[in-house]
């Protein structure tokens, strides 16, 4: 019955101490699952790169090979960039953050990162018009409402967790309260913004992958690949952190410092994807939960890149239906965001708890 | 050796645990016994470094657990509370290779695999070590979480109330095996539990405490007297000679 996993050079095969042969622990529970884990990540695999051919090639009028179609095809080479990093941050972001704080079923921005982005971009435009909104592109201002979300996000949780009573539920409801205030702030801002400034605003109040800038993905690629290889690199540490503070601890961890770098991770990723291409509430919710229901394992070295595939095939997906097939790529969020919804429905109900 | 010096934990201004001093002898099973609120969790934990205590000194095998890395205590103490929230797709064995941790940092070798398929055994757990956990019975989660401190291969293991939730038959079970742990495996184990009958039958020693504080230690043939029970559990108890030993009786 148990799983039998190939050693390098057979080091298995040897006897020990009269334990049978080859009773080893894997990531896996038996070699079918083995085998299923292989074959998701093959299809999502599949699914995504069917989509990037799909949204390079499809409709490009030029010939094929000549020099305007190399030149398409590099433009729209910058929007899969933006689904490949908005899909790692959400992804990686959100598997980390139901291990960090124990519960499946809530989204990293509960944080309060969304309302953050909304008060920062409608603050602008109230105080500087429309015009603003252009004033308020380029890096700096991009790193800067970023680096403002990390901060803030930081601020919280490092203040509520090393409090003597503080835990990760009492942080989590201040962070909805805090959003609240600052939706309900945002709210009364846009009420008193003249109609084409408020037009404005709404466009980037959606998540929409045009919102990205080339220039902006060059800066925030280095950081998203950093953020998400340290959150990679510390997946065992997480499968310890997953059974629990008192397990964790009794295994050596440090448990508030391991939440406390998990959280600012998991809040440089947020930040960066929010501040590129703007609120996206369910993404990472419906990727996480797929990873969870096609992978058979808990080990997050394992559910970590399946969860970002996922993101990337049904991201690119919906982007190149959308837009290309059906010319409405400004609905892409719109539509991730309904599946994303039902999906976080269909597990509440199914599960009947939080 | 575990060694408790003026350790004291605040609770709130009305509830406060100790001064407690307590040296409790390496080897065998120690038992840790007293009326709800006493006190006999927070003392466990606080040994298990799971709690900070507000002052006095705790040293386990003569080092102070708060000083010394938590990932080195890990290697000489361990500690179980009863409710540990299981997570799914999470088998037997894979819970109890999470033992070996502190030794390896998740890469196990050969030689961690022989010590996770002991502890397996050890709890005879063997038929169901690539079960998930939530496909088991409460009693067999149970023991798998044993096994895993058993696993961690520490010179001692404290357990908090571990035949909670248990029937008759898998408490035996449970205070069977963890005797053959203090007898084979030479472990120090440390036992918060409420039933002075099983107490006194498996324990070596018993310490008891009342209102924060420790009112009695002792063999469980000093504790097993009437005078000394009713002071401890603040009720009439008797004490009758049974097939096996004493028994307290005080329904």
């Amino acid at each position: 019955m148990a799983e039998r996993t190939p050693s390098p050079a057979g080091v298995a095969r040897l006897p020990v101490d009269g334990a049978p042969a080859q009773r080893r622990t894997g990531p896996f529970r038996t070699a079918r699952d083995r085998r299923r884990y292989r074959l998701v990540v093959a299809a999502l695999a599949v699914v995504g790169l069917a989509s990037t051919a799909g949204i390079l090639l499809w409709g490009n009028e030029a010939e094929p090979g000549s020099r305007a179609f190399w030149l398409i095809a590099q433009m729209r080479v910058g929007s899969l960039a933006v689904i490949a990093l908005v899909a790692l941050c959400h992804a990686f972001a959100t598997v980390s953050f139901h291990t960090a704080t124990g519960n499946r079923i809530i989204t990293p921005s509960i944080m309060g990162f969304e309302a953050l982005y909304i008060a920062v971009q409608t603050t602008v435009v109230f105080l500087l018009g429309a015009a603003g909104v252009s004033a308020a592109t380029g890096v700096g201002p991009f790193l800067g409402q970023a680096l403002l979300m990390v901060a803030a996000a930081t601020a919280l949780y490092s203040w509520l967790l090393s409090r003597p009573y503080g835990n990760v539920h009492l942080m989590l409801l201040v962070g909805v309260v805090l959003g609240g205030g600052l939706g309900a702030l945002s709210g009364f801002l846009q009420r008193l913004l003249d109609p084409n400034a408020f037009d404005v605003l709404s466009a980037r109040l959606f998540g929409n992958i045009s919102n990205a800038r080339t220039e902006y993905v060059l800066v925030a690629a280095p950081i998203v690949l950093a953020a998400c290889l340290a959150l990679w690199l510390r997946g065992r540490r997480m499968d310890v952190i997953a059974l629990g503070r008192d397990v964790a601890v009794n295994a050596g961890l440090g448990h508030r410092r391991e939440l406390m770098v998990t959280l600012l991770l998991v809040s440089v990723l947020m930040a960066v994807t929010t501040a590129l291409v703007g609120p996206m509430t369910f993404l990472g919710f419906l990727v996480a939960t797929l990873a969870y229901s096609l992978v058979e394992t808990s080990s997050h070295r394992r559910l970590l890149p399946v969860a970002a595939l996922a993101g990337y095939a049904v991201l690119a997906l919906a982007y190149f239906v959308l837009r290309h097939v059906f010319y409405a790529g400004g609905a892409v969020t719109v539509v991730i965001e309904l599946v994303g919804g039902i999906v976080f429905l269909v597990v509440v109900m199914r599960k009947g708890r939080l | 050796m575990i060694e408790l010096r003026g350790v004291t934990k605040r609770h709130s201004d009305e509830v406060c645990i100790g001064p407690v001093d307590l040296t409790i002898p390496a080897g065998g099973i120690t038992a840790l016994v007293g009326p709800n609120g006493a006190g006999k969790s927070t003392v466990l934990t606080m040994v298990g470094r799971l709690q900070d205590a507000d002052e006095g000194r705790i040293e386990v095998a003569g080092r102070d657990v708060t000083r010394t890395p938590s990932r080195e205590i890990a290697k000489t103490l361990s500690i179980l509370r009863q409710e540990n929230h299981f997570i799914t797709r999470l088998t037997v064995r894979q819970l109890v290779a999470f033992g070996r941790y502190p030794h390896t940092r998740g890469r196990l070798t050969l030689e961690d695999e022989r010590y996770v398929s002991e502890a397996i055994d050890f709890l005879n757990l063997g038929p169901y070590e690539t079960r998930y956990l939530d496909q088991l019975s409460g009693g067999q989660r149970q023991r798998a979480y044993v096994a895993m401190v058993l696993a961690q291969d520490t010179e001692y293991v404290l357990l908090d109330e571990p035949l909670n939730n248990l029937d008759m038959q898998h408490s035996v079970q449970m205070m069977r095996q963890l005797r053959r742990a203090a007898d084979e495996l030479g472990r120090t184990v440390v036992i918060v539990m409420h039933d002075i009958n099983f107490a006194a039958h498996y324990a070596d020693h018993i310490v008891a405490m009342g209102d924060g504080r420790v009112v009695e230690t002792g063999s469980p043939a000093h504790i097993m007297r009437p005078d000394v029970l009713e002071r401890i559990f603040k009720t009439p108890v008797d004490v009758v000679d049974g097939p096996q030993g004493p028994l307290a009786v005080y329904y």
